[in-house]
């Protein structure tokens, strides 16, 4: 059941960087945590209060409007940034911690790597600082590359790689050393579609050896293709929270493409939900899924022409979910 | 002892500037200029004095002294230059976003100034030294000149490039790179200029700038180190034949005593705080 995800914490001390280990009852605290964290730039607050938990080996999708505080909060997680107030932990430890960043991965949404570098030098040098063993760093780059695609790319320069190649290499990044936790900020957005398929198959594999997925994404099918949970932030904080057919179910409808339908036999379905209005678009809000074979016959009984029928998805539940806020 | 992540990221700071082929650049054209210079020194042997040769003593002082002037073009460039690439070193990877990539792995942000730093103190002393040791070795060639202490002037020169370059670092972790590479040439500037006036100060007893003088070299203490290094590649004789001219005192190039030994611990202990608030700075910052 979709939640609000601020409403079930009490009110965390204004911390900045907790020293104190994170106060989960269970043997193994979740792969990240943040409890009530705020972050303000100047005047205007990126987080207002963030609160979740993402439970370890999940896929978790992060969605929410430009500007609602997304890349601030995984910035804050890999321990870019300092939240104003609020606690925050990763596998246990709090943000920042340095022997927990180096089991994390971390794609950046607007970064760029040394484009003097060849693909190989920059892994090389990510596997050095990331403490990868030595005798481990050629198999690791080997895999890593190939992974993302850009096995016969290794030797070329950054410099002279495409804005969606060197998204690949960043995925790449990411993946070194086999982390526990990796957090993906807009994956695909350089991406063309095979790219962007290579991508949902490579976290695919990352859930399958139980790797914690963080998919900070504004493509909503694809987070609703890969992701166990998601949670919509809004405003700095987290206003639903839950699996994807939670999400999805808490305010089932469904769009109906409709010609020669008069205003007042519209005005008729409202017994099936409550109804808006896009162009030839009809979304019936509320409808149960087997009132949509009755709504088809009532539109065309009403002398309206029927040519698509399609079921909620992801991207109507968050535009409401933020429209509403 | 730095850690590890530390000289990571000096090779990196190096390797950096050899593929970015600032390296190549600066050593073609520093030997272009000796060359040039060489051929320069090499014309004071057919100077005349009264329709005779010159003396070779006369012609060693006028070496002594372009020596000094061609060694502060190359301090300058070491000046500007140590400033706009610490300036780089750390802004422009903000900007461009490369820090986003690296600081979430396993270091710490000390590490990264550290490594920088290190970095660009072997690219200063290595640049330093081949300069100077290539031009004294043209005009060894030219006139059989070779000044006082040119290793030690070599030093000096690295150490106020070192000087200023922990100033830009200092400003990379807050500004934009084109702001801290001009504040921070514009400073070495006064700094100069300072160093003048302290000197005039002194020589004409004018408390006021002597205090101004003083307290702005004290702020940025890169002129005493270039007055340490045109101490020692001053000969003896160009000094004597000064003959104590208070005047002098306004000439940048020419220094009768060399400042205060206090003033090069000054530079040591002022290089240590500024780059402890580079690191301070940097770890403070959101990215």
């Amino acid at each position: 059941m979709a939640s609000d995800g601020t409403a079930a914490h009490e009110s965390a001390p204004n911390a900045v960087f907790s020293k104190g280990p994170a106060p989960i009852a269970d043997a193994q605290p979740p792969a990240i945590e943040a409890r009530d964290l705020t972050k303000h730039y100047g005047k205007v607050a990126a987080l207002a209060g963030l609160t979740m938990k993402v439970p370890r080996g999940e896929v978790f999708g992060f969605l929410g409007p430009n500007g609602a505080g997304k890349t601030t909060a995984v910035k804050l997680f890999v321990g870019l940034a300092r939240p104003a107030s609020g606690q925050a932990w990763v596998l246990g430890a709090p943000v920042g911690d340095r022997r927990v960043r180096q089991k994390i991965g971390y794609l950046p949404e607007l970064f760029r790597y040394q484009s003097w570098l060849s693909a190989e030098e920059v892994l090389s040098l990510h596997c050095e600082l990331a403490g990868v063993p030595r005798q481990r760093r050629r198999g690791e780059m080997d895999r890593v590359l190939t992974s993302v695609g850009l096995a016969d790319r290794a030797k070329d320069r950054v410099g002279t790689f495409s804005k969606g190649m060197q998204q690949r290499l960043g995925l790449g990044v990411a993946l070194l050393g086999e982390p526990e936790v990796v957090f993906l900020d807009e994956p695909t957005s350089a991406l063309d579609p095979i790219g962007r398929h290579e991508v949902r198959e490579i976290i695919r594999d990352l859930r399958a050896r139980d790797t914690t997925v963080f998919l900070n994404s504004h493509l909503l099918g694809e987070v609703e293709l890969v992701c166990d949970r998601a949670a919509v932030v809004d405003h700095g904080r987290v206003i639903a929270i839950g699996t994807i057919p939670e999400l999805l179910g808490a305010s089932n409808s469904v769009r109906v493409r409709v010609t020669g339908l008069d205003p007042r036999g519209a005005a008729a379905l409202q017994r099936f939900g409550s109804l808006t209005h896009q162009g030839d678009w009809l979304a019936i809000i509320g409808i149960a899924d087997e009132s949509v074979p009755d709504l088809v016959a009532e539109i065309v009984r009403l002398g309206g022409r029927v040519h698509a029928v399609e079921h909620q998805t992801l991207e109507d539940r968050f535009l409401q979910l933020v429209q509403r806020e | 002892m730095p850690s590890l992540p530390a000289m990571i990221i000096a090779r990196l700071t190096l390797q950096e500037t050899v593929r970015r082929r600032l390296v190549w650049a600066v050593f073609l054209l520093t030997i272009l200029i000796v060359a040039l210079t060489g051929f320069g020194f090499s014309r004071l042997n057919t100077f005349t004095c009264a329709g005779a040769p010159c003396p070779a003593a006369e012609i060693r002082l006028a070496a002594a002294f372009f020596s000094i002037l061609v060694a502060y073009m190359f301090d300058s460039v070491i000046a500007v230059g140590s400033s706009f690439v610490a300036a780089l070193a750390i802004a422009a990877d903000i900007e461009s976003g490369v820090m986003l990539a690296l600081l979430p792995r396993p270091i710490r942000r000390s590490d990264v100034v550290l490594g920088k730093w290190l970095g660009l103190v072997a690219l200063i002393a290595s640049y330093a030294i081949f300069a100077y040791s290539l031009q004294f070795a043209a005009v060894w060639l030219a006139v059989r000149y070779l000044p006082p202490q040119p290793i030690a002037a070599a030093l000096y020169v690295t150490a106020q490039g070192v000087v200023l370059m922990t100033l830009a670092l200092l400003l990379s972790t807050r500004l934009t790179a084109i702001t801290v590479g001009i504040v921070a040439v514009v400073l070495f500037g006064v700094a100069w200029i300072a160093g003048i006036a302290q000197a005039l100060g002194v020589a004409f007893e004018n408390t006021v700038l002597t205090n101004v003088g003083t307290i702005i070299s004290l702020l940025l203490p890169t002129d005493a180190l270039w007055r340490n290094a045109i101490f020692n590649l001053e000969p003896i004789a160009a000094i004597a034949a000064a003959g104590g001219a208070r005047f002098l005192a306004a000439n940048p190039f020419f220094v009768a005593m060399p400042p205060p030994t206090a003033y090069v611990y000054w530079a040591i202990g002022w290089t240590v705080a500024v780059l402890g608030l580079g690191v301070y700075s940097f770890q403070r910052r959101d990215l």
